[in-house]
């Protein structure tokens, strides 16, 4: 549809010279949005070279051999526990809250989601230095349920918390029961926030690197960083590369196809009433012992160490001249990163919302699959292409704030789509018919309605540089350390007391984070 | 063919052609959009007389508000002119954004900057002029649509339906265009304040004098509001013309139908009489002789004991004011509606007598 109104316009033009201010010409952010979507498509690109530079014997070789199976199983098992441990508890904790009459619901609604505010890694230090000899796929299902399931937990709650009691009033009138009601009605309009949140625990579980490889558990994403430490650019660490994105693009596609064509919002008009509260009676008390446990295992028991190897190593531990520069230079990463990340989302989110066209979704597409790419992949691109292409960047600032650009642009996307969403295209054009011009009309209407979701999309990428360690590790220019790199090299060599300040201080920073996505995720289920 | 009729209704005030040669501030020429492969309006001209009003009124999806954007230079035509005080402003002589034109937009919903106040938004286009004397025309402007002053520091979403839409006419008055589009500003607001802000502002614009053009689905408000009435179906304006002339004279069936009950019952026309079974019936202008349809306004039709025509009452709708009774009419076996304004006289299978005021109106058959 838009081609043909760009040919239009072009056909009205081309009878005298150009008229400014056409209504359906919006060329520079087209070829802007194309030029992003294109750079985010770089580490797909980068891994499918490389499996054809290899060459088809080489590749199957690489592939086909015991320890890539084994990297396979690892990672399958780890999965296939994780993913249904998460969905279960983070279900169950979202309907405790949401719909029973469970006391202190509101307390239990923040504590449950912020267990996101300890990074994996930090959870995974906490074990360890508790239990030493934490290890192998049991502990690494443990520790990655119990940093992940929040990541169900909010989406589930918020569409619990937006269902129309209506439609459960409707089941039990046709002589449903409760636990049916459950299953037959709630659960499958859960179905978009346990697919969405499923995918996202996955693709975190390929992706982390630090919160198991501090249990020397072995994934594809530890063993391409252990490949990449001591063969730099190797062939075998490429081809494991593949089978991790080949593996994150059939995530995608299985959530996509599962997700179908799930509506979740309201049918009709009139007001929504609030859904019932099932009281839990004797249940009550097993209740918030589940509770408890579950906020005990995932948020209590890692702020407690990190607390108790602060009072161990006393005031020692503060090296500021190391503390200092750090935090810095990781507030300047953040600033930096979420600046570039939300200057590049906006192109692609103003097409989306105000020219949805097949075009805009191919776009957004793209960069819906960079944001299956783990970390580890597009520091591995960013790493071969700037030797190759770009040696004077090779390990510049520039080509690190790229990277997170690319890593964490979805989050952008997400916010900024809703924040244009708040300023439709009736006002600009209300501007306009008042005698404003265009660009003014989206400088005082569209920009001042949308800055809220601006502010919070930037500032979920900036939380989320704070926190990367993987594709830090790899591109970070020499010398230069963030607060994770530095928490990273103490941890991995066992000074558990000097880790401490900069583990407390990266749970800090992230704990707006879980504030900021609580609300997201109650604004992005309310449309 | 046509010989003088017995003509009881007075003759309509106002020709329906378009004629560019009298003072037409708006001038839409073969006007055609598509939106791609879909053709939305297939070729529309229309002349808008200044200081007039004019409501297009056609069913929903039938182009009325693509019309309207395209009038306003949100949207561009495929093909066609726009021409305003004979300046073209879309088409292959010219464009003219949006934000030149100096037309007025009043949206659906209003479209207030949720983000600003209700002074804030009046005064969106007035940044021009001095503070202070802001203030005085955004108090002006309020008084003028009949909004308390005191709203100014109140935020959108604190007034009602009414009061916003009011705000939303105040915001294009204050920007002075010489033309206003209304798009079916009304149609959020529940029925008893529709009708008064809808009279609160077509008496506004009537004193500013603006030129006004109104896209309404809702045909009581289109022959109430305007003076020129444009029919609009699939792409196509049926007819324009008078409110009165296109309801008691419509151009077609369909739009007979679209602005109101119609009695539709087959007939013989021949000369400028029509027989059927309400008896011979005088037509104006009728298009052929022979077989035809004709079309009568259920007001038309009067109970009166004198009546020359037999109905027996088969039942009734009563709306409180009026009653609808649908008759049979034994002569000729047909069924046909009318009104009638008290309910007692209309029991079924009582037997009344009819008779038949005005003119009908003859369609070819088929």
């Amino acid at each position: 549809m838009s081609t043909t109104l760009d040919r239009d316009a072009q056909r009205v033009r081309a009878g005298r010279g150009s008229h400014p201010g056409r209504p359906s010409g919006v060329p520079g952010l087209t070829i802007i949005a194309t030029l992003v979507a294109l750079i985010s498509l770089m580490p797909l690109g980068y891994v499918a070279y490389m499996t054809v530079a290899t060459g088809w014997d080489t590749a199957v070789a690489l592939i086909f051999r015991p320890r890539v199976m084994e990297l396979l199983s690892n990672t399958f098992w780890l999965v296939v526990c994780t993913v249904p441990a998460c969905l279960v508890l983070g279900v169950a904790a979202a309907w405790l809250v949401e719909r029973t009459g469970l006391r202190g619901r509101r307390l239990w609604g923040a504590l449950l989601a912020a267990p996101l505010a300890v990074p994996a890694f930090v959870n995974s230090y906490a074990w360890v230095s508790a239990i030493p000899s934490m290890a192998g796929l049991s502990s690494g299902v443990l520790i990655a349920t119990l940093s992940y399931f929040p990541l169900v937990y909010i989406p589930a709650a918020a569409t619990l918390a937006r269902l129309d009691p209506a439609i459960e009033q409707s089941a039990a009138s046709l002589g449903l029961g409760p636990w049916a009601v459950f299953f037959r009605v709630v659960l499958p309009q859960l179905r978009i926030a346990l697919t969405g949140g499923g995918l996202l625990v996955s693709l975190h579980l390929l992706a982390e690197y630090g919160a198991f490889a501090m249990i020397r558990f072995d994934t594809f994403t530890t063993a391409i960083m252990e490949q990449f430490r001591s063969t730099f650019n190797g062939q075998a660490g490429n081809m494991l590369a593949s089978v991790l994105v080949l593996g994150c693009l059939l995530l995608l596609l299985a959530e996509v196809r599962s997700r179908g064509n799930a509506r979740y919002a309201r049918i009709g008009s009139g007001v929504q009433s609030s859904p019932s509260i099932l009281p839990l009676r004797w249940y009550q008390l097993p209740s918030q012992l589940f509770l408890l446990a579950l906020t005990a295992l995932a948020l209590f028991f890692p702020l407690w160490f990190v607390i108790r190897w602060m009072v161990v190593g006393g005031p020692a531990i503060w090296n500021l001249s190391e503390y200092l520069p750090a935090l810095t230079q990781t507030l300047g990463y953040g600033l930096a990163g979420a600046a570039v990340t939300t200057a590049a989302a906006f192109p692609l989110a103003f097409l989306a919302v105000r020219k949805p066209s097949w075009f805009s979704k191919t776009l957004e597409l793209a960069n819906y699959v960079t944001s299956s790419m783990p970390g580890i992949v597009v520091g591995l691109a960013f790493v071969t292409v700037a030797i190759r292409l770009t040696p004077a960047l090779y390990q510049t600032n520039t080509v690190l704030v790229i990277a997170y650009a690319l890593l964490f642009m979805p989050r952008a996307l997400v916010n900024l789509r809703a924040g244009l969403a708040q300023a439709p295209k009736q006002l600009d054009e209300a501007a306009q018919a008042l005698g404003v011009s265009p660009f003014r009309a989206f400088l005082r209407v569209t920009l001042p309605l949308s800055a809220p979701a601006v502010a919070s999309g930037a500032a979920l990428v900036f939380l989320a540089i704070t926190n990367e360690l993987t594709a830090t590790l790899l591109l970070s220019p020499n010398g230069t350390n963030t607060l994770a790199t530095y928490f990273w090299s103490y941890s991995t060599s066992i000074d558990y007391a000097s880790a401490a300040p900069y583990a407390f201080t990266l749970i800090l920073l992230s704990a707006p984070m879980t504030y900021l996505l609580l609300q997201q995720s109650k604004k992005a289920v309310g449309q | 063919m046509t010989g003088p009729s017995p003509s009881r209704l007075p003759a309509p005030a106002v020709s329906p052609a378009i004629d560019p040669s009298t003072d037409s501030h708006l001038f839409l020429e073969a006007v055609t959009k598509n939106f791609g492969s879909q053709a939305v309006l297939k070729g529309i001209d229309l002349s808008v007389t200044r200081g007039g009003t004019t409501a297009i009124v056609g069913p929903s999806g039938s182009g009325k508000t693509t019309l309207l954007r395209i009038i306003a230079g949100f949207e561009a035509p495929t093909t066609g002119r726009v021409s305003l005080s004979g300046e073209a402003v879309a088409g292959p002589d010219g464009w003219v954004p949006a934000h030149k034109r100096s037309i007025g937009y009043v949206a659906q919903d209003g479209a207030l900057f949720p983000h600003l106040t209700v002074g804030q938004n009046i005064a969106f286009s007035l940044g021009h002029i001095p503070r202070a004397r802001r203030k005085e025309r955004v108090a002006e402007l309020m008084t003028m649509v009949r909004l308390d002053p005191d709203y100014a520091k109140r935020r959108p979403h604190q007034l009602s339906g009414g009061q916003q839409q009011r705000v939303a006419l105040a915001r294009a008055l204050a920007h002075e265009p010489q033309l206003m589009l209304l798009d079916e500003p009304f149609s959020a607001l529940d029925a008893g304040l529709r009708v008064a802000t809808r009279r609160a502002i077509a008496e506004v614009l009537k004193e500013a004098g603006v030129t006004t053009i109104l896209v309404t689905h809702d045909q009581a408000e289109a022959l109430s509001f305007a003076d020129q009435v444009a029919i609009m179906r699939d792409g196509n304006l049926a007819q324009v013309g008078n409110p009165f002339v296109v309801y008691t004279r419509p151009a077609d069936r369909a739009t007979a139908e679209f602005l109101g009950d119609a009695v539709i019952l087959d007939a013989w026309m021949e000369g400028s009489l029509a027989t059927c079974a309400l008896g011979a019936i005088p037509v104006r202008r009728p298009p052929v002789q022979g077989e035809v349809v004709i079309m009568l306004r259920p007001e038309q039709i009067r109970i009166a004991e004198d009546g020359p025509i037999r109905g027996t009452v088969l039942d009734t709708v009563y709306f409180g004011p009026e009653t609808t009774v649908r008759l049979l009419l034994p002569d000729a076996g047909e069924t046909i509606s009318v009104r009638h304004w008290n309910a007692a006289i209309a029991r079924p299978g009582t037997e009344l007598r009819l008779r038949v005021v005005g003119e009908a109106v003859a369609f070819p058959k088929g």
